[in-house]
């Protein structure tokens, strides 16, 4: 399986989640950067972390109207595997591939702890490796993560098992303790928390190794029964 | 030219943290008039006149500037003098 | 401000206008003589900002001297963007502090912001990544609401620039006393990460080559921030806004970016970032180091503002800008690599055989200066010296035991002063995490980031504790240097070297100087001894507010190498069971501790002694027992003694509690802060060998799973206390404070 960490003017988890898929995970993944870019040929895309266009305006509002999201879309819409974490899950929501919006914190101030979090929705090609109700920890860095949608979109997203992963303590005030959501077709995922931090246990975690182990097994599951 | 000034607010219902905390820092300062407090975006745009002026500035408004989900906009059209 | 270009040199002369700027009647005649003629205005205002303290350094010059700057694994010693330590492989770790202390006062957020800019941009500038920040700071009184809103907004600029520009900020440290109250301290600290090949200098060499100009336009920002820094603050520090440079991260992670591509073509020959006096000192120190001159036509300068002048564009301090000086006919392949990231760079003038440095605006020659007279005749000032009157006084008193009625209760109190409470507030805010390195996250002695690929990390500390400086400065400068290196060895590393942000009052107070001749005089010696020399620094003078000045505040930056990812230890208690260890014998040391400020409200008296023979032996004893494997966490004693060290090491792991029999005076022996001191805590089954490495360790008690805290002195019960309420006490001491209302 081959990744796209597509880098962004302002990215700054880029080579985080490199190291983690290359390095640690050992698969085939590429930096590539946003301008001229082509995706045609990767199995996943991860859209990684940081201040991308240096957030102005709106987090992910500017990266969110750039020409390789038009290719991300495309190849959403193929079923590929797309993850976005923190700034990649914001530029997500702004881009329409998921619901709602992610607000400044409750408490006004960017935070960057390790948190513990809830897998509420195991069947999902990034989350197949774990339990349901599994309590995992992985660091969250964001000063704007307060999840925010509708009553109409909330019951869809619960309908529908949308809801991945959540905190168990609500720090930053999202509805439902809401920390990560994935599209309806199961193939786009948003997180704000950063599992590609949490694949070392040198450096207080490794629960998020088994996020991306999961995202190439599925590929792998995928490929053979295609082949 | 023209000058286009867009103003972008938190939808009514939408939490505003950051207006929570300028209300209650002036009611702390002695102002317990204020009630409420809503914080927003200003942006100036110097535009080129031409037609459909309006319908483009609602379009960019809709494609970039607000977020539907959490945002509303209004926006004045005026001549650009002393921009 | 008159047009400048309305003035003539005469003018300048008669009226004296050069005092505004900042140069004194003898400094403007030794202009004169360099010039062969009256200099114009363009150039008084470059000889103003290139004499300032901030740039030259003329008052402290003598004293810097004096400092080890030397080792065999020293690439780079002081006077580039930051100094350079060999950590072998091929690789090297660049560092350096600076001080932005003028601009928080006056608007905390930009200030600190810039502030943490501007040092990173020293640091890639070398053609270093830089891997992590760190901060020290120093405020007034929490109780006072003007001291809260600069803590927060220095607190949120750092975060606002660091966490966007995707450096963590892995630590730091913050104290707070009376004597900072409108004058706080902002020192930031950036560590890079380099390859011996990638060492880049600022030089402008090659004549003919070309010098490009890039990052965003030049505005008006900060004109005289360099000698702003170097005035002191007066009562109308607000009306002096104008002087604050704003910054734009975002632009500054392109830069990096940009700038570390650039560094991998062989067209580069120069690379220095634009910060304190802007263009003049970039461009003027980059022909002078390498022995050329410079001509530069401002016509071409990128401009944001319209009808700027010579002088105004010469001194503006626009963030994020570099200067580059480029093999002439390959400009192109360099401009490439920045419009890549959206950035523009753009040939602005060229490097000439004759040492001048002359500029052109409008078709005009507005300035034509001998280059080496900005950086090396700026004058030298030998500052009259007299020991402060205080310090005769103090050295007289008697080290006096304070009364405490209640130790318990005492405990409780110290675990709340917000030199010692959590500052988790503080470090929340900082992405800590960001390139997935740190091991040991903030809270601890010293961070830890690992080196990727490798089985290396590096330890990285800020510390000073101006109190026993302002106490006795020597003395305290070695305790300094001592405690810096203490945090370093602690965390299993090896200290390398440091580099110093020396904060002081206003120089030309003879008693001030003495401090800081004092102080010079005590880090000298200390880093000689603890083999630490000193590879960069930065001096900020004129600290002071209502005519008192700061606490003489020498904050010391040191960077430690972890030789194997084995050696990284933590500051807290790992295992019920563990045997704690007391390194380091106890006497009745309170001058300038912390109780000493809870019962008397002031500091006075001596400051604790330190035998720098004794320390260094018990590090590299305590150093070698880390590497063997024979210890379980090291913590160093500091302010608040052995109680808030016993305290602080059961607050992270839950559920520990400790039990400790101790001798003596019950007051000494819990909050006495005699120095040299550690607390480590060893498993059962190594003991005998650890305790044959440490002569001077003795055992004072086991770690507990009863999540309490039991102290007894001489066979009587003197702490009993539950350990989630003093963890509770302490974490909450700086939200409480800042949510309380004065």
């Amino acid at each position: 399986m081959k990744f796209a960490v597509v880098v962004f003017p302002g990215s700054n988890c880029d080579r985080d989640m490199y190291h983690a898929v290359k390095e640690v995970l050992q698969t085939e993944a590429d930096l590539v950067w946003y301008a001229n870019s082509n995706l045609e040929n990767y199995d996943g895309i991860l859209i990684p972390g940081g201040f991308s266009y240096g957030d102005y305006l709106r987090s992910g509002a500017v990266a969110a109207t750039s020409d390789v999201m038009k290719q991300i879309k495309e190849q959403a819409a193929k079923g590929k595997p797309v993850l976005g974490v923190c700034n990649g899950f914001q530029i997500l929501t702004e881009a329409g591939l998921l619901p709602g919006a992610l607000m400044r914190n409750k408490e006004l101030s960017f935070m960057c702890h390790q948190e513990e979090l809830i897998v509420q929705n195991e069947i999902t090609p990034f989350t197949s490796g774990y339990d349901k109700g599994e309590v995992v920890r992985f660091p969250i860095a964001h000063g704007e993560g307060n999840y925010y949608c509708d009553e109409e979109t909330l019951a869809e997203l619960k309908a529908n098992n949308q809801i991945v992963f959540t905190y168990k303590n609500n720090l930053n005030g999202s509805i439902e303790n809401i920390a990560g959501i994935i599209n309806k077709e199961g193939n786009v995922l948003g997180m704000m928390p950063h599992p590609e931090r949490a694949v070392e246990k040198l450096l207080g975690s490794d629960d998020g190794l088994r996020l991306f182990k999961s995202m190439v097994q599925n590929w792998r599951d995928t490929y053979a029964a295609n082949a | 030219m023209r000058k286009v000034t867009v103003y972008i607010t938190l939808k009514q219902g939408v939490l505003d943290p950051q207006g929570k905390a300028i209300q209650e820092s002036l009611n702390s300062l002695g102002y317990n008039e204020i009630e409420d407090a809503r914080v927003g975006k200003y942006i100036e745009l110097k535009v080129e006149d031409g037609p459909n002026l309006e319908a483009r500035v609602t379009e960019m408004c809709d494609k970039l500037l607000a977020n539907p989900v959490i945002e509303d906009y209004r926006f004045d059209v005026e001549e650009a003098e002393g921009l | 401000m008159q047009q400048t270009h309305d003035i003539s040199p005469e003018q300048i002369e008669r009226d004296k206008l050069y005092r505004e700027m900042g140069l004194s009647d003898q400094e403007f005649d030794m202009v004169k003589d360099i010039m062969k003629r009256l200099p114009n205005f363009t150039e008084t205002g470059i000889f103003s900002v290139m004499w300032s303290e901030h740039c030259s350094y003329k008052t402290s010059k003598p004293l810097l001297r004096k400092f080890p700057t030397k080792a065999p694994h020293v690439l780079q010693g002081p006077g580039e963007g930051a100094g350079i330590i060999d950590i072998g492989d091929n690789q090297a770790v660049v560092f350096k502090v600076e001080s932005h202390n003028h601009p928080s006062a006056v608007e905390p957020y930009q200030g600190a912001a810039t502030g943490v800019g501007g040092i990173i941009r020293d640091v890639f500038s070398m053609g270093a990544r830089p891997i992590a920040s760190m901060n020290s700071l120093r405020f007034g009184n929490l109780t006072n609401d003007r001291t809260k809103y600069l803590f927060s907004e220095v607190v949120g600029g750092i975060a606002g620039y660091g966490n966007c520009v995707g450096v963590p900020t892995v630590g730091g440290e913050v104290q707070f006393d009376d004597s900072y109250e409108d004058n706080p301290l902002v020192n930031a600290m950036c560590v890079g990460l380099i390859n011996h090949d990638e060492i880049q200098k600022g030089i402008a060499a090659g004549i003919g080559n070309t010098i490009l100009y890039a990052g965003p336009p030049t505005g008006r920002d900060g004109i005289h921030g360099a000698t702003f820094a170097s005035d002191d603050l007066g009562e109308d520090a607000a009306k002096d806004r104008p002087a604050v440079q704003v910054g734009d991260p975002f632009m500054e992670k392109l830069l990096i970016e940009a700038c570390l591509e650039v560094i991998h073509s062989d067209a580069l020959v120069g690379m220095q970032d634009m910060g304190a006096a802007g263009l003049t000192s970039s461009a003027s120190e980059m022909a002078s180091k390498a022995g050329t001159g410079l001509e530069m036509n401002l016509d071409l300068v990128p401009q944001r503002e319209q009808n700027m002048t010579a002088y105004e564009m010469m001194l503006s301090e626009s963030q994020e800008r570099m200067l580059l000086c480029v093999k002439r006919g390959r400009e192109q392949e360099i401009i490439d690599i920045f419009e890549k990231y959206g950035l523009k760079a753009v040939p602005v003038g060229e490097v000439i055989e004759e040492k001048v440095f002359r500029i052109k605006h409008h078709g005009e020659v507005v300035a034509d200066i001998p280059v080496d007279s900005l950086a090396d005749d700026a004058p030298v000032y030998h500052m009259p010296s007299q020991e402060a009157a205080y310090f005769k006084e103090f050295q007289q008193m008697e080290n006096s035991i304070p009364q405490v009625g209640n130790h318990k209760e005492m405990l409780r109190t110290l675990l709340q002063q917000p030199t010692i409470a959590s500052k988790e507030w503080v470090y929340d805010q900082y992405d800590s995490m960001v390139q997935t390195n740190t091991v040991v996250t903030p809270g601890s002695d010293s961070a830890v980031v690992r080196i990727k690929g490798r089985d290396k990390a590096l330890a990285i500390t800020t510390d000073c504790n101006s109190r026993y400086i302002y106490l006795d400065p020597e003395t305290g400068g070695k305790i300094a240097v001592a405690e810096a290196a203490r945090n370093i060895v602690c965390s299993g590393a090896r200290p390398l070297g440091l580099t110093d942000g020396l904060n002081f009052g206003n120089p030309t107070n003879p008693e001030v100087f003495w401090q800081m001749e004092k102080t010079v005089e005590g880090m000298s010696q200390a880093c000689e001894v603890l083999e630490t020399p000193v590879i960069s620094g930065n001096v900020s003078l004129y600290n002071q507010s209502k005519g008192k000045s700061i606490f003489p505040t020498p904050v010391v930056g040191m960077v430690g190498l972890h030789e194997s990812l084995e050696h990284i230890t933590p500051s807290h208690f790992q295992t019920s069971g563990d045997a704690i260890y007391l390194i380091g014998d106890t006497e009745a040391e309170f001058g300038g501790s912390e109780l000493q400020n809870v019962i008397n409200g002031k500091y006075e008296g001596k400051a604790p002694k330190i035998d720098l023979n004794i320390e260094v032996t018990r590090q590299k004893h305590l150093l070698d027992a880390i590497q063997s494997g024979l210890v379980e966490s090291a913590h160093d004693l500091s302010e608040g003694g052995l109680a808030v060290a016993l305290a602080e090491s059961v607050f992270t792991n839950k559920g520990l509690g400790v039990n400790v029999k101790l001798t003596g005076e019950a007051t000494v022996a819990l909050f006495s802060e005699t120095q040299s001191r550690f607390l480590v805590t060893v498993k059962e089954e190594n003991k005998a060998s650890f305790e044959n490495k440490l002569s001077d360790a003795k055992q004072i008690g086991f770690v507990t799973d009863d999540g309490m805290l039991n102290v007894v002195v001489d066979d009587e019960t003197i702490i009993q206390d539950d350990v989630k309420q003093l963890e509770n006490l302490w974490r909450g001491a700086i939200p409480c404070l800042l949510k309380s209302k004065a």
